[in-house]
This record gives C-alpha cells, sequence and structure tokens, in this order.
C-alpha cells in the first residue's frame, strides 16, 4: 500500500489554521481520496500555538502526521517555523509567510489561503477544485478577498 | 439520509448524526473538550439538545427519558463522568425500557484538560457495557450499535471517545447498520427494576452481573470486534485509536481490534494470543486490557510505564514494539495560550495580584490567570472546588493569612459545582469571613462559548429561565453581594475587593463583562430576544 501524503499546518490560534486544514482536507475528500485530520481544540484556541494534519492516499491509518514524516508544512506564521520544523520528512517542503508578498493580499487575514495556493502548486488537484473548496468551507463576503490571495499564491 | 452517502465528519460529528438517524428524543450533557460540538451538531442537525447545569442531572434527564421507553444520548468529557457517576452506578442497576447512551470523551494527554483519566475504568467498575470506537464510521455505526444493546439488554451503555477519535475528521458512508425503529414513549409502572430500596436493588445486582455474562457471550461470537490476519510472530491486541497507530507503525502484524472493551471477548483474545508467536497489548492510558488478559491467564506483554503517559501516535507504538525506552525527544515549546488581550479576566487577576491575594481558582479560561504576567491562581482541581477549597483555607490558616483567601469561580462553572459551595459557605462561614468572586462573562468561553443557565438561553440561543446569581446569594443571605463591570474602572474594582476582604463577613462579588468573543453574539441574541417580546406584546 502506498504511503499516505502528509501535511501539517501550523500557527497561532486566531490564524485560521483549522479554515487553512478543512479547505485541503474537503479539497482530497472530493477528489475521491481517503483523508483523515486531526488537530487539538481547546486551550490553544486562546491564542498559543495550533497544529493541524492532514494526511491522505488510498488508505489511511493513523490520523497523525509522525515527527519528521510531513511531506509539506505550512507555517502561517513566522515565529512557528521553529517550533514545527520537526515535523518535516528529510526533503520536504517548507511553505511559510515570506514566500508570499504580502503587500499584495487585500486582507492580509487572509494570508492562511495565500499559503494554501502555494501549496496547491505541489498537490495533483485542480484549481476548479481549490476553488469550489474555498467557496464551501468561507462565508460568502468573504469569498472574492480569499479566491484572490489563493490566485496570489499559487501564481508562484 | 441517503444509504451510504459519504462525507468527512468528526468523531463528534458522527455520533451526532447517528443520534438524529436513530431517532433519539434528547441530547443532553455539559459543554467539555472533546464532547462539545456532539450536541452542537445534533441540534443543527434538527435534534432536541439541551446543556444541563452539569453532568450529573444531565444523566439522570437522560435516565427519564429511557425510563419513558425513549432514546437519549448524554454527551460528556472524561472528568464529567465522575460527577456523573453516582447515577451512572445505580443507572446500572436499574431496567430501562429505551435507551440510554452516555458518551465519555477521554483526553490523554490532556489536551485541554486536568487529568488523563482512563474511563475504561468506569465501565468495569460500574458493570456498565462499553464501546470504543476508532475513527468517525465507528462512532457512527457505535453510537447506532449502543442504542441497540442498550435497548436490548435493557442497561445503559458507555461510548467512549479519545480526543483523536472525536476531533480527528475521517470519512464516513451513513446507512451502514439498521437498528429497529425507536418505540413511542409510553410510561409503564416498573417499581421493582427502577426503585433501588435495598430489596430491589439486591435482585438487580445478581440480575446485572447475568446480563453482563449474556452480553460477553453474545460480545464473544457477534461482537465488533475484528481480526486483521497478519504475520502469525507477532499478534497486537489493541482498541480505539491505537488501533490506527498500529496498522501504521506494525503493517505485517496480526491484529485483534476489540470495539467492545467491557464486557471483553476474553476466549477471543485467548484464541488470538494462542494464534500467534508473540501477543502485544497496544492501547492508550491505563493498562485496562493487559491487565485484564492477565487475569485471565492469557499471555500478552502490556507497553514500558513510560507509554501510559500521553497520548499514542505511530512512532510511539514503534518505540512500544521495540522496546525502546531511551528518553523521548522533547517537542519545542510552542506558545502558551494567554487571555485574550482585552479579556475582563485581565483586569480581575491584577487586581488579586496587586492585593497579594490568596487565590483558590477553578476551572475555565480564568485558569490562565494562574500563568504571567498574573500568576495569581493557588489552587485549580475540579469544578467548584474554588469555593470548598477557599473555605478550607480559610478555616486552618492563621488569621492575616486566612483574610488574604479569594474563591474566583466562572458563571458557568458556579452553575455548574459552585452553588452548593455558596450554600457551605453560608453554613460553615469562616471566622474571618470569606470573598467570592465569580467571573461572569456571560458565556462558557472555554469550551468554546456554549450557553449555560446563568445566561438565560438555552444551547440553540433561544430566551429561557436565567439563573440570577446576585439574587440566588441574596436569598442565601449573604449581606455583601456586589454586582461591577470590572471594565470602567479597574481601581474600583480593587478597592470593592480589598473592602471585602477586610470585613470578617461573607460577601459575593460578581464581576460582569461579557467575554470578548462572545460579546457580538450576545448582543445578536438579545436583539432578537426583543423583537420576539415586542411580537407577542402585539398579539395581546
Amino acid at each position: 500500500m502506498s504511503k499516505p501524503t502528509n501535511v501539517v499546518i501550523a500557527g497561532l490560534g486566531g490564524q485560521g489554521v483549522i479554515k487553512a486544514s478543512d479547505i485541503l482536507a474537503d479539497v482530497v475528500f472530493s477528489a475521491g481520496l481517503d483523508v483523515k485530520k486531526s488537530e487539538l481544540h481547546g486551550m490553544s484556541q486562546r491564542g498559543g500555538s495550533v497544529s493541524s494534519d492532514v494526511r491522505f492516499g488510498e488508505c489511511v491509518f493513523s490520523p497523525m502526521v509522525p515527527a519528521g514524516e510531513a511531506d509539506f508544512l505550512v507555517v502561517i506564521s513566522a515565529d512557528q517555523v521553529p517550533v514545527n520544523a520537526a515535523a518535516l520528512a528529510p526533503g520536504g517542503v517548507l511553505i511559510e509567510p515570506a514566500q508570499i508578498d504580502e503587500s499584495r493580499l487585500s486582507n492580509k487575514k487572509s494570508i492562511n489561503v495565500a499559503l494554501l495556493g502555494k501549496l496547491s502548486r505541489h498537490l495533483p488537484f485542480s484549481a476548479e477544485a481549490w476553488v469550489s473548496a474555498l467557496k464551501r468551507n468561507l462565508p460568502e463576503k468573504l469569498h472574492d478577498v480569499n479566491l484572490k490571495s489563493f490566485a496570489i499564491g499559487r501564481e508562484g | 439520509m441517503p444509504q451510504n452517502k459519504a462525507s468527512l465528519l468528526s468523531g463528534d460529528e458522527a455520533v451526532a448524526l447517528a443520534a438524529i438517524e436513530s431517532g433519539v428524543k434528547l441530547g443532553t450533557g455539559y459543554p467539555g473538550t472533546p464532547s462539545t460540538e456532539i450536541l452542537e451538531t445534533f441540534s443543527r442537525l434538527g435534534g432536541h439538545a439541551q446543556w444541563a447545569p452539569n453532568e450529573k442531572v444531565a444523566l439522570e434527564v437522560g435516565l427519564g427519558v429511557a425510563f419513558a421507553g425513549a432514546r437519549a444520548i448524554v454527551t460528556m468529557k472524561h472528568v464529567g463522568l465522575n460527577v456523573a457517576a453516582d447515577p451512572l452506578f445505580t443507572a446500572a442497576l436499574t431496567k430501562v425500557t429505551g435507551a440510554l447512551v452516555v458518551v465519555s470523551a477521554d483526553d490523554p494527554g490532556m489536551a485541554s484538560s486536568q487529568n488523563e483519566q482512563d474511563n475504561r475504568r468506569y465501565a468495569l467498575a460500574a458493570g456498565v457495557p462499553m464501546l470504543e470506537p476508532a475513527d468517525s464510521q465507528e462512532a457512527y455505526e457505535f453510537t447506532l450499535r449502543a442504542i441497540e444493546i442498550s435497548e436490548r439488554w435493557q442497561a445503559p451503555v458507555l461510548l467512549r471517545m479519545t480526543t483523536r477519535v472525536c476531533h480527528s475528521k475521517t470519512v464516513v458512508r451513513s446507512g451502514t447498520v439498521a437498528i429497529p425503529q425507536p418505540r413511542a414513549a409510553k410510561f409503564v409502572r416498573d417499581c421493582r427494576n427502577r426503585v433501588m430500596i435495598p430489596a430491589h436493588a439486591r435482585p438487580a445486582h445478581h440480575r446485572l452481573r447475568e446480563t453482563l455474562a449474556n452480553i460477553a457471550a453474545w460480545n464473544e461470537k457477534e461482537g465488533p470486534n475484528e481480526i486483521v490476519a497478519g504475520s502469525t510472530s507477532l499478534g497486537i491486541i489493541t482498541s480505539g485509536i491505537a488501533y490506527q497507530h498500529v496498522r501504521e507503525a506494525a503493517p505485517e502484524a496480526s491484529v485483534l481490534k476489540l470495539g467492545m472493551t467491557y464486557p471483553l471477548p476474553i476466549e477471543k483474545m485467548r484464541a488470538f494470543a494462542d494464534s500467534v508467536d508473540l501477543c502485544m497489548v497496544i492501547e492508550e492510558g491505563d493498562p485496562y486490557l493487559v491487565e485484564a488478559a492477565r487475569t485471565a491467564g492469557i499471555a500478552v506483554e502490556g507497553k514500558q510505564e513510560m507509554y501510559r503517559h500521553g497520548e499514542l501516535n505511530p512512532q510511539r507504538v514503534r518505540r512500544i514494539l521495540n522496546d525502546d525506552c531511551s528518553p523521548e525527544p522533547k517537542p519545542v515549546p510552542g506558545k502558551p495560550p494567554a487571555l485574550c488581550p482585552g479579556c475582563p479576566h485581565r483586569i480581575a487577576f491584577t487586581a488579586l495580584k496587586n492585593l497579594d491575594c490568596i487565590v483558590a481558582g477553578d476551572i475555565g479560561c480564568y485558569t490562565l490567570g494562574v500563568l504571567p504576567p498574573f500568576e495569581a491562581m493557588d489552587t485549580m482541581v475540579d469544578m467548584g472546588a474554588a469555593i470548598g477549597v477557599g473555605l478550607g483555607l480559610r478555616h486552618s490558616l492563621p488569621p492575616d493569612e486566612a483574610k488574604r483567601v479569594v474563591s474566583v469561580i466562572g458563571d458557568s462553572t458556579f452553575v455548574h459545582s459552585g452553588i452548593t459551595g455558596l450554600v457551605e459557605m453560608v453554613y460553615n462561614p469562616p471566622a474571618t469571613g470569606h470573598v467570592l468572586i465569580i467571573l461572569d462573562n456571560g458565556t462558557t468561553a472555554m469550551t468554546g462559548l456554549q450557553e449555560h443557565p446563568g445566561t438565560g438561553r438555552t444551547l440553540a440561543h433561544l430566551k429561557t429561565g436565567k439563573l440570577i446569581f446576585e439574587d440566588l446569594a441574596r436569598t442565601l443571605g449573604i449581606k455583601n453581594v456586589h454586582v461591577i463591570d470590572p471594565q470602567p474602572a479597574p481601581e474600583k474594582f480593587q478597592e470593592l475587593i480589598q473592602s471585602c476582604l477586610e470585613k470578617p463577613e461573607l460577601s459575593v462579588i460578581v464581576a460582569r463583562r461579557n467575554c470578548l468573543l462572545a460579546a457580538r453574539s450576545i448582543r445578536e441574541y438579545e436583539v432578537h430576544e426583543n423583537d420576539t417580546r415586542e411580537l407577542e406584546v402585539c398579539h395581546e
């Protein structure tokens, strides 16, 4: 059985870590793959470190990405890179805010979605699939801002 | 629900979906991570869901529903079952005619709890059958099976979840399990099985043991336990989320996954252990399965003691299988949670720090008052303990220290378990008096902004009866009852605490200001309530 693809999304409470992992999991699920997504709620919601694991493939058992086995680490807050660096597999891809020109985002809070755009370049799902998942997981009034941020991340 | 429709659901959402599909008449519980989303989802899907003041009341309400012949689901976190333990143990002796499913959401690793107790021990101690799902699909299916088992054997059933099962989202196909339709609620008198005087309870206990023996026999033959065939050199007995880690860490091993972990299918476990060269038990938390296996004379190896602590994950399971007890790599410390900027609790803990108080604290966001920059909390043990512990300190410390003791409790926690503490305060007042501060932020903030009897709104945020803390305190005969918004003038708030501390009398201070995170929603609910009230007036 092929190994699952492991993605860890990390940041601080209130930055949209869970929302980003919901969107990713939705894209994967809609593509018909097995997917598991896991995070801890509770105390972490009070501004502390938050991370969410998304694993997908033919068949996924544990919902938790083992340390050092993340193929992709998406970090929304630069100061959380050292905290989560151990998650990344050798040769894994780090996606961090420095890779996005924040001045181009019409709302800086949508950095989580811009980073998903960056992640999407590495994954085998169509732009349309991402756009549909974004729309399903966000209130309508936030669609424009987030679709633009996603496009900025995805373009380069 | 269409047959076999697939969705991506958390374990909590999957339980709610099963509850809806099986016609559960009432869902009740008290919010607690990681169980809270079950009732919220059940309500959103159209179910009748209620928050109870605490888990004991919730379980009693659920028992009444099941005595009426209907189906009930009662949800709580692991420590909530301690509060509900009194009804649980004797409910086990009674006969329900409908279904009573009690969800215990355990928190190994303590992501958001004060201990990591393993509630499989409760199933054994109370004699209540227990099912343990390993993902959302099983959370869905086992909820349905729990209802069926409860009705078939007229017994309450525990559904034990853990944090990673509650909060992980995995694929769920609905319509996979068919159970009988719910019966119409109807009162049928059955004193011998519901009035637990000793003359009834003695035969009831004998009957309970017979029932458990019958369920054990069923579990051996037809229970929700699975064998994954693999190598005969290594066999692993496991349950719940640990199963998922095992399949990843040891894909070659034979596995016996137990879905019903009380009463155990001991002969199935024995036959499995006999079929392999080495049989290991991989379980999160206490050595519950390994002890049961060894007591039955089954040769199994358990995990090393160091793995009793915290959650398991694939790499820890690999370490267990390799008998690796070397120190584990320490995770890089992340940013700890903190009280939100502008949170009214900040003012309270600044004042308590300034006044050098000895603070008996309680459970909620405000427990963060123990951390810098406040460091203004000295005790926190369980829901409601602020009052009892504060009184004990007052009774025993020398007067100059006793006079510095303050009990601090949140609004939802006060309703949950603080009211009896307040009665104790009136009944057995310390010589130096006492000061109780109720931090009333208008919501159950810690678990995600749930309503409670003090907000005067139901789980679905609709207007209902309201408990008014200051009226309650006055009714109990406390003379110094103050209500204050600490925000506009923090120094006045501090002066008020100081003046109360100086009196050898009982004081209750209600520090009332809405949680910042909830304030907007609360305003919207209130506007809606006013609109409704105007409508009612028009109709008159």
